[in-house]
């Protein structure tokens, strides 16, 4: 199955495919296919997982002066002698070259080796471009958390799309859209990681526009699609500067390059910023990442899929796995601040504060995943690289059961404000209670949930790398996060109903994803705890061969962060609960004070970044632009076109009185006039009188003669 | 007697016949000037004859007799054509006779 | 020989005068009698080169004949008796000219030429074989063809001056 991975890809491509040609047909609407597909891809997802998992490990090669990678400066940096490491006992890292910052580094035991195939797409004198698959730990883990996910979301759909006018389409771009992820996960090359990108994008605008007749759906659709496009821009910039630097598209060997120090520096880090902006566009990071809670117009499972699991953790999956330019251009290994990081860190702040004023759910859970995207960008930018793709993988877990709940409170309900409509459910839904309370733990990060370990992982990594800042505003965002899951959770499922309709329990397709979702989400955290499967088996797992060049610190379990991760969590709810449970909330607080309400109407206007990227921004470019492109086009356009119109016809009068009635008609008039005249002239001569001819005559005679006589004397 | 005497004699009778071709308006004038130039090449002739033996002398004498036989029958149809002219002119000035004239 | 050369001189003088005198003169009638005097010195000097029939018919046929043929033709186109102010026209100038520039060359071409080439002493045999005898035998026998279309040319001449000349 490593080998021949690209039949993933394939099975939802041609399920897309069916869908369009025969779905409309089908008994329920094409989601047969769509759901048997996913199936599939599942099972065959499984299969690779496990075929990777049995593969042999090698020796791994320890690169020099491990721990001050980040110093690139060193010659031996990525030049030096790779000492030989036996099998199973990485080398230690040497005395002389500890971690500047206190953190050890681990040994680095054995990896397996990534299967990687590669075929010649086109070739012209002077380069070659190569597609193919390749296959790490990464790329397992990945394809079997999207074909998990997207399983259960179409199940998920069957019953809550129901009815809906356009079924069969959504279930086909469903399809598609996993084609683009799964071709993002197992490409080789930094060319079809952008086809997959793009077409996720394309999928993600048609799958939120869905409802397009209301204008805000086509607004959110929109505003998704050209917010990502505006990175995008970076993506390629980026591509197209490492192709340039590398001489090659293909992702291992630019981070062999980037990781030996073979690329030029200015031009690595320009790259490698302008790969950021797209990371920042797609995974919602600020200032991109006004599009993701509009995009909440779609259907509830796309947001799940999407907006929880897949399409946005493309961006965090970009830098994971380009890692060494990123960890060469940022020096990552160097600690203190950089790029990554502060963006991922005010990330976190910023979103988890906006969640405190919201009333729609969904709008909750999709600032709450800006903000957990922040914790996995910040993870990548403080060196820890396993957290943050452990992060990814439980993250999607649980997100997605978190958004799928909520679809479920809302086909009950059939609405998503909280404040208006909900309340008291946990009598009413107690599935659905259950599973939500479940994922809440498991976003806060609560012991033994999965969030806890792939956030405490986060943590101890800004610690241990020399990140203490970012360590605190991971503890604050934690806090931040139990706080207005509490409340969410509170106004939800707590206190009285205060909507209109009878809800009650959603049916088996709804609440079995569910419970599936809930198991993985108590559970998936182990395995990278200590004590199963020999410790960090998820790490070792996916640890590859960029992580093993750049070196990247390694860090034991720290039962001392635990706790002070667990302490937090724990005081953080019981101020929420007091908040809000206890009804403790102060009120009319911002009616008292004017410092309160500016900061409310900031927090509930976002910050206005909208009215700054939408009005601002584009109305003044819109008019200007248009401005000056109408002005461009009358004034210089038309005045060439005119100008060349009147020229011709200036021209044309002249040459016609010039050229035309002067130079030629002159010249045909003229010799008329000059035969006229010569011939007056020489009429003179003809004067009838016999004699004067015989003047001529005779003189010519004579003058010849003489002439004659001189030449031949 | 040197041969060029009676040639350069011969040359300047020709030129004042040219002469008077050219200047004489009426036109038994221009005749009669012809009559001179004829005179002329008659002593050319005969003087240049006698050069060269008694043969070609005789020659020359036969030719200068055919020149006079010619001339005599021009100015015979010569005059009739002025008279011509008078008869239809009423004039023989030469200037009169500008038909031709372009 | 000096004789030779001094009736020589006096017929070219009295030969040019009376040449330039029927070109210039004003009187027609002069004019023609004027010619009469050129034809005479001409004849003479035919004497003078020892051709004497050619001299001969010089008078029987140019004085005795042509002239009055041009003395017939004044009459007949009633040309003024006496001075006429109108037989010049107005080319005098040039056509002086041309005779001068043609009788310079002719004579530059013929001194240049003939030099001083003298004419042969004649014996009386040389005379004698140059007189008429001979020049007869030679017309009847040499030059009999051209003689004939002479003859021809004559009878053309007469019947056109005829034709020409009649009224009708």
């Amino acid at each position: 199955m490593l080998d021949h991975i690209w039949v993933i890809p394939l099975v939802t491509f041609v399920s897309f495919w069916l869908i369009i040609a025969v779905g409309k047909r089908l008994p329920r609407g094409g989601s047969e296919i769509g759901v048997a597909a996913l199936g599939l891809a599942l099972v065959l997802s499984t299969v690779a997982a496990v075929q990777w998992v049995d593969q042999e490990k090698v020796p791994s090669h320890e690169p020099a002066a491990t721990a001050d990678a980040g110093h690139g400066a060193e010659a031996e940096a990525g030049h030096g002698a790779e000492a030989e490491s036996e099998a199973g006992h990485g080398a230690e890292a040497e005395a002389g070259a500890e971690a500047g910052h206190g953190a050890e580094a681990e040994a680095h035991p054995a990896i397996r080796e990534s299967v990687e195939h590669n075929y010649q797409w086109w070739s012209s004198s002077s380069f070659t471009v190569m597609v193919g698959t390749h296959v790490d730990g990464v790329t397992v883990a990945l394809l079997f958390v999207v074909s998990l996910i997207s399983f259960l979301v179409h199940i998920f759909s069957t019953n809550y799309m129901e009815g809906d006018k356009r079924f069969t389409h959504y279930f086909a771009f469903l399809s598609l859209f996993t084609t683009g992820m799964y071709v993002l996960v197992v490409s080789s090359t930094t060319l079809q990681m952008l086809f997959g990108w793009e077409l996720m994008g394309l999928c993600s605008f048609a799958l939120i526009g869905h409802w397009w007749e209301e204008k805000a759906n086509t607004d959110a659709a929109l505003k998704a699609f050209l917010t990502t496009r505006t990175g995008d821009v970076g993506l390629l910039v980026g591509i197209t500067i490492l192709f340039w630097i590398a001489g090659t598209f293909n992702i291992a060997e630019i981070n062999e390059k980037a990781l030996a120090g073979d690329l030029p520096q200015t031009a690595l880090l320009v790259a490698a910023i302008a790969l950021f902006a797209a990371v920042i566009g797609k995974s919602a990071q600020f200032p991109l990442h006004t599009w993701l809670p509009d995009a909440m117009a779609g259907p509830t499972p796309v947001s799940a899929l999407i907006h929880a699991a897949t399409m946005v953790v493309a961006g965090v999956y970009l830098v994971i796995r380009l890692y060494g330019v990123f960890w060469e251009a940022f020096d990552i290994g160097a600690g203190g601040v950089n790029l990554i990081a502060a963006t991922g860190g005010f990330t976190i702040l910023m979103a988890a504060a906006l969640a405190f004023v919201q009333r729609d759910i969904k709008k909750v859970l999709a600032y709450s995943t800006i903000s957990q995207l922040g914790y996995m960008v910040m993870a990548l930018g403080v060196g820890a690289w396993t957290a943050a793709l452990f992060h990814l993988f439980t993250h999607a877990f649980f997100k997605a059961l978190l958004f799928l709940g909520s679809g479920s409170v809302s086909h009950a309900v059939h609405s998503f404000d909280m404040k208006k409509d909900m309340g008291g459910l946990r009598s009413h839904m107690p599935v659905t209670f259950w599973t939500f309370i479940i994922g809440s733990l498991a976003l806060a990060g609560f012991f033994p949930f999965a969030g806890f370990w792939s956030k405490d992982e986060i943590l101890l990594g800004a610690g241990s790398n020399g990140y203490e800042f970012f360590l605190v505003v991971g503890l604050v965002g934690a806090f931040m996060t139990t706080m207005y899951m509490t409340r969410c959770v509170y106004l939800t499922f707590f206190g009285e109903y205060r909507g209109h309709g009878h809800p009650h329990e959603s049916p088996a397709p709804i609440t079995v994803p569910l419970v599936v979702l809930s198991v993985f989400s108590v559970l998936v955290g182990l395995i990278n705890s200590p004590w199963l499967f020999g410790g960090e088996w998820f790490g070792h797992t996916v640890e590859n061969e960029v992580f093993e060049l750049a070196g990247v610190p390694v860090h034991e379990f720290s039962p001392a962060y635990a706790l002070v991760s667990t302490a937090v969590v724990v005081v953080a709810f019981a101020i929420g609960y007091v908040l809000w449970f206890r009804q403790k909330l102060p009120s009319g607080v911002t009616e008292r004070s004017s410092i309160a309400r500016a900061g409310y109407a900031l927090l509930a206007n976002k910050y206005y970044l909208d009215v700054l990227y939408t009005d601002i921004i584009v109305g003044n470019l819109k008019r200007g632009v248009a401005a000056g492109a109408y002005w461009f086009n009358r004034v210089v356009l038309d005045g060439i076109v005119n100008g060349v119109g009147t020229t011709a016809r200036v021209v044309g009068d002249g040459v016609y009185r010039f050229v035309d009635r002067g130079l030629i008609d002159g010249a045909v008039n003229g010799s008329g006039i000059t035969a006229d005249a010569s011939g007056g002239a020489l009429r003179r001569l003809q004067t009838g009188r016999v004699q004067q001819y015989g003047i001529m005559l005779f003189l010519s005679a004579a003058l010849l003669a003489l002439g004659l006589v001189i030449f031949t004397s | 007697m040197l041969v060029n005497q009676f040639l350069l004699l011969g040359a300047a009778l020709f030129c004042i016949g040219v002469y008077g071709v050219l200047a004489r308006r009426n036109g038994v004038l221009v005749l009669m000037s012809i009559e001179l130039i004829l005179n002329s090449v008659n002593i050319n002739l005969i003087a240049l004859a006698g050069l060269h033996g008694n043969t070609a002398a005789v020659t020359g004498q036969v030719f200068a007799l055919f020149v006079i036989t010619v001339a005599a029958a021009e100015v015979g149809v010569g005059l009739a054509i002025v008279l011509l002219i008078y008869r239809n002119r009423r004039s023989v000035s030469l200037d009169d006779i500008d038909l031709m004239k372009g | 020989m000096v004789l030779q050369n001094a009736f020589f001189g006096m017929l070219a003088a009295l030969a040019v005068v009376s040449a330039l005198r029927v070109v210039t003169t004003r009187n027609v009638v002069h004019a023609a009698l004027y010619l009469v005097m050129v034809l005479a010195s001409v004849a003479a000097l035919f004497v003078l080169l020892a051709a004497e029939f050619v001299a001969a018919v010089q008078i029987l046929v140019y004085v005795g004949a042509i002239v009055v043929l041009f003395l017939f033709g004044v009459m007949l186109t009633r040309a003024q008796i006496g001075a006429d102010l109108d037989l010049d026209n107005g080319q005098r100038g040039l056509a002086a000219l041309v005779a001068l520039v043609l009788g310079g060359t002719l004579t530059w071409a013929l001194i240049d030429a003939f030099g001083d080439d003298k004419l042969p002493e004649l014996s009386d045999a040389d005379v004698a074989a140059r007189g008429v005898r001979p020049v007869g035998d030679a017309i009847f026998s040499t030059y009999l063809v051209p003689f004939e279309v002479v003859s021809i040319l004559l009878l053309a001449a007469l019947i056109g001056a005829i034709v020409l000349a009649r009224r009708d």
